[in-house]
């Protein structure tokens, strides 16, 4: 669906910041998170999990359990089948343990009770008999031929024969002839980076209520970005019908990616139907942390030449990932995406994927990419260093545009990269001076954006309001956005407007909420259901005025004659349509459902400015910037926050965020307190630049907002901390102790 | 006949092609026919691609018109956060 009128509209309710429509219940309390679901009989599922990295699981004793009074059901991995699909047998795997163990934290047990304390008592009366095996979790160890394999077999078909099973994917990208490029160059650099895992940190736990009925028909209520994934694993899981599976998506506190997938919702159906009672599970931060889904953890090699006058001439990378027990194509996007700022002649990026003894990966923003992009700005810094360039002139003087063929594979469009690059260098940010031991760092990002499949319904109800129906859980100011489109396309206010989330029986099929496809896609299927009402307003109202069809059009909320030959006719307001509907021929309503194409990528800059204390090695933010091509902005408020909550959790990734590992396989940091992210006291005003170059396949040019943000803060921290400290750290994140050992070895 | 570029660590499949050209007006013609052409393809078709096509990323999307002249290139399957 292409832009209309040549991007030239001039919008009178997109743009515009409205309040949102769940502030009120969000700050008082009254929104309805996972957690807060209940139901009459409930009882309370909790999970008995791994204290091994890696371990088979001989035998499993739970007759203790099961007699405990209170005690109404007890599951293991027996419990479940074995689904066809590969992809959804890893998740149950996820869910449950099979024969072995994978990981610190994976499930081997659920019991359902009266109490929580009862469902406690009952986990330690569980008598499982493991049998330890190797462990490991380092993505360069994971590779290694004689490493500890996680799972046999699982490696795909078109890698190399020799390497350790562990390894399972392979991606290659890029195009020219790398040798004549870096011959080409007066200067090469040649680095290697390795990045932690991280948490999305979403503040709300994973929680659920499920209940199974003794017809075989199920209810689930649960925090999820996508209730229709949910009921397709659930119910594959479960071997139900779909259609017996109702999923309803709560309130969500925050999901990021981690919530694309599920880890407690299928035990708890099973322990609902074993039990015969609804059964409710939260997860507690620890488990939030031991067996949910982090990022991968990465190691890179970069390797890029460029000419005295700051063009590059050939880049490479080598990308290694490691994705936890399961085997984890994120590399892909990494490899993809590593060189996508850059108009390049010869370029490869390399990816390699790994499983070691963590917890499956789940997405987290623009999976994949901050930290291939980390490891190719961190090196294109070094460059403008050592041959004295300024970074941001460098980077304009290299960067993709219309028309160039990206680094993997199509030709961009129109797109907003060098605009954006402008909008950094005219900004007070970049002159502003420095003091002693303070940085300025800067970098490009980039991601893919993408649409999917989306179902819309809009009603028009009697009184001249409109209801509209979509199947994405909110994450990120959805329904504000939909509202509004609505009334812009209806000509009406955006009060008049309301929008709901269903449940999955209640509206066509919806993806998850991801990619940042849902002010894209569902913007446009909202568009199309509006202009699908008005067509059959402007047919009551022909019926009306006993005039053809095609001689009524509509403007501005109203229908209206189309010329003198169409005869002379009031114009009839929406409300007015809407109120004898019931008279002219039913309710009216308008629905669209599409597979939406068209999504366009989208580029960020971030500059940041940091000081180090050389006392202590710990880094301080004093001033960031987040400049990004969204598009059209139809809440500019939601876009802003975006842009600045990116920027907030890229400065946590960056600097002290990281799930660590002991000798013993198991996670030594699963809680807030330290896992540290950052806090508000910690960050300074996040400013925000918004650029709008219009994306050409969406009717009002919108583009994805939400994933870009999250790649650019790694480098630009990073670059900042060298030019504060004359060191290159080429790891992070950039915690105070390795901020000041690097700092002390300097001398 | 429509010119597809393949990505790297696929051209295995495809005798080393960075390019190959098949007969097809839409994107499951397409598909269908890599892998009656390329049967070493199959295994990543079945898991999952996307495609660009003039710069456009599209995924599930079979009776997408693809013309001579345009731009097309066999992408992974996108997924995002």
């Amino acid at each position: 669906m292409a832009l209309d009128e040549n991007g030239k509209r001039i919008f009178k309710v997109v743009g515009t910041r409205p309040a949102r429509p769940d502030g009120i219940d969000k700050v008082t309390g009254r929104a309805m998170y996972g957690a807060d679901a209940t139901a009459p009989g409930m009882l309370f599922g909790q999970f008995l999990r791994s204290p091994h990295a890696h371990a088979k699981i001989k035998s499993i004793d739970t007759s203790a359990a099961e007699a405990l009074s209170g005690v109404k059901a007890v599951i293991t991995s027996k419990d479940f089948g074995t689904p066809e699909d590969e992809s959804v047998r890893d998740v149950q795997d996820n869910c449950m343990a099979g024969d072995k163990v994978l990981y610190d934290g994976h499930a081997v047990a659920a019991v359902a009770a009266t109490s929580a304390a009862i469902a406690k008592q009952a986990l330690k009366l569980i008598k499982v008999d493991y049998e330890v095996l190797p462990h490991v979790t380092d993505v360069d160890a994971a590779m290694q031929v004689d490493a500890p394999i996680v799972q046999a077999g699982r490696a795909m078909d078109d890698l190399p024969a020799g390497m350790s099973e562990n390894v399972t994917y392979h991606f290659e990208f890029g195009h020219g002839d790398l040798d004549a490029g870096f011959a080409k160059a007066d200067k090469i650099v040649e680095r290697s980076f390795k990045t932690a895992a991280t948490h999305q940190g979403y503040i709300e736990p994973h929680a659920c209520l499920a209940a199974m009925n003794s017809d075989g028909k199920g209810e689930l209520w649960c925090c999820t970005q996508g209730q229709f994934y949910v009921r397709e694993l659930c119910a594959d899981i479960m071997e139900m019908d779909a259609s017996q599976l109702r999923v309803t998506a709560s309130e969500i506190g925050g999901g990021f990616g981690g919530k694309t997938t599920v880890f407690i919702e299928p035990v708890a159906l099973a322990l609902s139907r074993k039990s015969g009672r609804p059964v409710k599970v939260v997860m507690s931060r620890e488990e939030v942390f031991r067996a949910s889904g982090p990022t991968v953890s990465s190691s890179t090699d970069v390797k890029i030449g460029m000419t005295k006058d700051g063009r590059i001439t050939a880049a490479h990378a080598t990308l290694r990932y490691q994705g936890g027990a399961f085997p984890c194509g994120t590399v892909q996007f990494g490899a993809q995406s590593a060189f996508a700022a850059y108009d390049l002649d010869a370029v490869q990026t390399i990816g390699w994927s790994a499983m070691t003894n963590r917890p499956k990966e789940a997405a987290y923003r623009a999976p994949g990419a901050p930290m291939a992009i980390y490891a190719v700005e961190s090196v294109v810094d070094e460059l403008c260093q050592e041959l004295d360039l300024d970074p941001l002139e460098v980077r304009l003087k290299n960067a993709a545009g219309e028309g160039t063929k990206s680094s993997y594979g199509p030709t961009f469009d129109a797109i907003g990269l060098k605009a954006t690059l402008e909008a950094a260098v005219a900004h007070p940010h970049y002159a502003a001076p420095l003091g002693p031991n303070q940085g300025r760092g800067l970098s490009c990002g980039f991601w893919f954006n993408f649409g999917g499949n989306t179902s819309v319904s809009m009603n028009l109800n009697f009184d001249g309001t409109v209801g509209i129906t979509e199947g994405n859980p909110d994450i990120g100011g959805s329904r504000a956005s939909i509202s509004q489109m609505a009334a812009e396309e209806l000509g009406i206010a955006y009060e008049k407007v309301r929008t709901i989330v269903a449940d999955t029986n209640s509206i066509g099929h919806n993806d998850v909420t991801d990619g940042s496809r849902v002010t894209f896609a569902v913007g446009l299927a909202t568009i199309k259901a509006a202009r699908d009402a008005i067509q059959k307003m402007c047919a009551r109202v022909a019926k009306i005025w006993d005039i053809d069809e095609d001689a009524v059009y509509w403007e501005d909320g109203y229908a209206k004659p189309s010329g003198p030959n169409a005869g002379t006719f009031e114009p009839m307001s929406l409300e007015e349509i809407a109120a004898i509907s019931a008279e002219t021929g039913g309710p009216i309503a308008g629905h669209h459902e599409v597979n939406a194409d068209g999504a366009g990528v989208s580029f960020g800059v971030h500059l940041v400015d940091i000081e180090v204390d050389p006392e202590t090695g710990a880094t301080t933010v004093l001033r960031y910037t987040v400049f990004q091509d969204a598009g059209k902005a139809i809440h500019p408020d939601y876009v802003e926050g975006q842009m600045q909550g990116g920027a907030v959790q890229g400065i946590g990734w960056a600097l002290n965020e990281e799930y660590i590992y002991g000798e013993d396989g198991r996670l030594q940091n699963p809680g807030l307190l330290d896992y540290r992210i950052p806090v508000a006291s910690d960050l300074p005003n996040i400013d925000t630049v918004i650029l709008e170059i219009p994306n050409p396949g969406h009717p009002y040019g919108v583009r994805g907002v939400g994933e870009t943000p999250i790649v650019p803060p790694l480098a630009a921290l990073s670059n900042a901390v060298s030019r504060a400290t004359g060191l290159r750290l080429s790891e992070l994140p950039m915690s105070p102790p390795r901020v000041l050992k690097a700092l002390n070895a300097k001398g | 006949m429509v010119k597809v570029a393949i990505w790297g660590s696929l051209r295995s499949a495809t005798d080393g092609k960075a390019e190959v050209v098949v007969e097809a007006s839409n994107f499951k013609q397409l598909l269908d026919q890599l892998v009656i052409e390329y049967p070493g393809l199959e295994p990543q078709i079945k898991r999952g691609v996307s495609f660009a096509l003039d710069g456009k990323i599209y995924r599930d999307a079979w009776f997408t018109k693809i013309n001579d002249d345009s731009e097309v290139v066999l992408m992974p399957y996108m997924v995002g956060g």
